[in-house]
């Protein structure tokens, strides 16, 4: 295999640091990866070189730090395959998630609908919920099957001609299971709806060619990919975006003001109100070029075979139940199982004993719990620099764990 | 005393939460959740006068969780209304602000000490009591 995953880990000061006494297997990269040290140099280069506000200042470090904001969302298009001036920069997913609720559907009506799906993370069902109560939309929900995908069964029943929007997961951050888009913007489009990806979990495993997949929105957060936190990207379609009204109002994002009315700034600008995360935003630009230059066939392959590694294991455990997908097929490399007779949170502390970092819970999707009758369970996610020691570490702790509670 | 959140003692108490009890015609049932974990307490009470009379609970959590309803179960009846908002809030102190653990008939709450440096698990040890006020409050309040 030509993925060289020790060369990987040395790039990420955290893991470089943490052997010998005191081992990290770090295995909550679905809710905050590790950071490169080209990330941080770039954020301490702007920091310590060119600190300055962005967009409006004549000076020299204006100049220089308007030009390296500007080169980090050509950046982050380059990453999803888009126009730059259709990314904009958010605080991270929900943020983005929430502009479009916000902003698209102040261009709804009462009775129009949206559809979400049961296993979304909190950020893409509470901001329709709050579209619903705010506008009086009808919020449809898609069910999942029986191994933690989308049911796309009723697509057609559920994607009626009153949607005007399909927002789901990309990849779920609890069963892995990787949408079936190409279905979903099929019956979007048959009803001239939109489709919104949220691809907080799909981005840290690879540039994504957002205009293959054909939907109008996409949102991801920078910290699960290898970025600093306090920064997010949203993609739309230009021709909504200019339909939408702002989200935020503020400076930056308007071209006109009068004390009577603002004219606003063109996209992407007149959705980013008030000076924006600068640093952040430079080392998330930074951060998407780094993965531009992986090797992610590569990677993938390395990813899935460690996997496939804890799938095994796990499924060689009578008393444990894998919460997703049982195959490699259509997936992430997020591996969520519950354990019999050991609460979720026992057994992530006891793991965190041996170093192993893993997230329990009900992470942030509460519905997908209930309808499994789980209160929740424990999560693996997995980046491109782990290896077989962290799968291992997981089930050798899980063992142990299990003796101590039974 | 072990720092191990997972010493016997505490492993011991969240078995027996297994079997929470039952109250039949409880003056005040309140169900409580974590919204940190998705936990949920449910804690029945009836009362006698001023005093709880009998108490059962059902806990869907973790073992701290579990622990502390036990911890209730075993001490809570014949107690007073005044007398658990005291405990809940020195166990509340112990966690929180460092304190000494209660003393007398809820000194074995002090099994918990080695919690207070995990933060994130104070909710599952005091979400049982805060279960547990809330049923007393709903008691009393019933009883006009």
């Amino acid at each position: 295999m030509s993925f060289d995953v020790a060369a990987v880990r040395a790039l990420f000061p955290l893991l470089a640091q943490a052997n010998g006494d005191a081992p990290l297997h770090y295995l909550d990269n679905g809710a905050t990866s590790q950071i490169p040290q080209t990330v941080l140099d770039a954020v301490l280069s702007y920091e310590t070189t060119s600190r300055a506000n962005v967009l409006r200042g004549v000076h020299r470090l204006a100049e220089a730090a308007t030009a390296a904001y500007a080169e980090a969302r050509a950046r982050m298009a380059r990453f999803l395959n888009v126009d730059a001036d259709e990314v904009i920069f958010t605080s991270g997913t929900t943020a983005a998630i929430n502009l479009v609720a916000y902003a698209y559907g102040d261009l709804l009506k009462a009775g129009d609908e949206v559809v979400i799906s049961l296993l979304e993370h909190h950020s893409n069902i509470v901001p329709w919920q709050l579209l619903r109560d705010r506008r009086g939309i009808v919020l449809k929900v898609l069910p999942v099957t029986d191994d933690g995908r989308l049911d796309l069964s009723t697509l057609d029943k559920i994607v009626t001609k009153r949607c005007r929007l399909i927002a789901v997961a990309h990849a779920s951050n609890v069963t892995g299971a990787v949408s079936d888009v190409a279905a979903i913007v099929a019956a979007a489009r048959a009803v001239g709806a939109k489709v919104l990806l949220d691809g907080a979990q799909r981005a840290p495993h690879g540039p994504i060619d957002v205009r293959a997949l054909a939907v109008d929105f996409y949102a991801l957060s920078g910290h699960k990919m290898f970025a600093p936190n306090g920064v997010g990207a949203l993609w739309g379609r230009r021709a909504l975006l200019d339909e939408m009204p702002p989200f935020l109002g503020g400076g930056e994002m308007i071209r006109t003001v009068t004390i009577e009315r603002t004219i606003y700034a063109d996209v992407p600008h007149k959705f980013e109100a008030g000076t924006p995360p600068i640093g952040q935003a430079i080392g998330l630009g930074t951060a998407a070029e780094w993965a531009l230059g992986l090797d992610w066939p590569a990677i993938s392959a390395h990813e899935m075979r460690l996997a496939q590694r804890l799938l095994d294991g796990l499924g060689r455990r009578i008393d444990t139940r894998i919460l997703g997908p049982s195959g490699l097929q259509r997936r992430i490399p997020v591996v969520s199982f519950a354990v019999n007779g050991a609460h979720p949170h026992d057994v992530c502390q006891l793991l965190d004993t041996r170093g192993v970092a893993l997230r329990g819970g009900h992470h942030c999707a509460q519905p997908l719990m209930d309808r499994f009758d789980l209160p929740g369970t424990v999560r693996a996610s997995l980046a491109l620099y782990n290896d077989d020691s962290d799968i291992d570490a997981l089930l050798e702790g899980l063992d142990d764990a299990v003796r101590r509670l039974g | 005393m072990s720092d191990d959140i997972y010493q016997q003692a505490i492993l011991d108490h969240a078995k027996a939460a297994e079997d929470g009890g039952s109250v039949e015609t409880p003056d005040a049932s309140v169900t409580l959740d974590n919204p940190l974990c998705g936990d949920r307490v449910r804690i029945d009470v009836k009362m006698s006068g001023a005093r709880i009379a009998a108490l059962a609970h059902r806990v869907r959590g973790c073992a701290l969780c579990q622990a502390a309803a036990d911890v209730i179960r075993v001490r809570a009846v014949g107690q007073t209304v005044d007398g658990i908002a005291a405990t809940a809030a020195e166990l509340r102190a112990m966690l929180k602000d460092e304190r000494l653990p209660p003393a007398g008939a809820w000194s074995d709450l002090g099994i918990f000490l080695p919690v207070r440096r995990h933060r994130s698990r104070h909710d599952c040890v005091l979400l049982p009591f805060a279960a547990l006020g809330s049923a007393l409050q709903q008691a009393r309040a019933s009883r006009g």
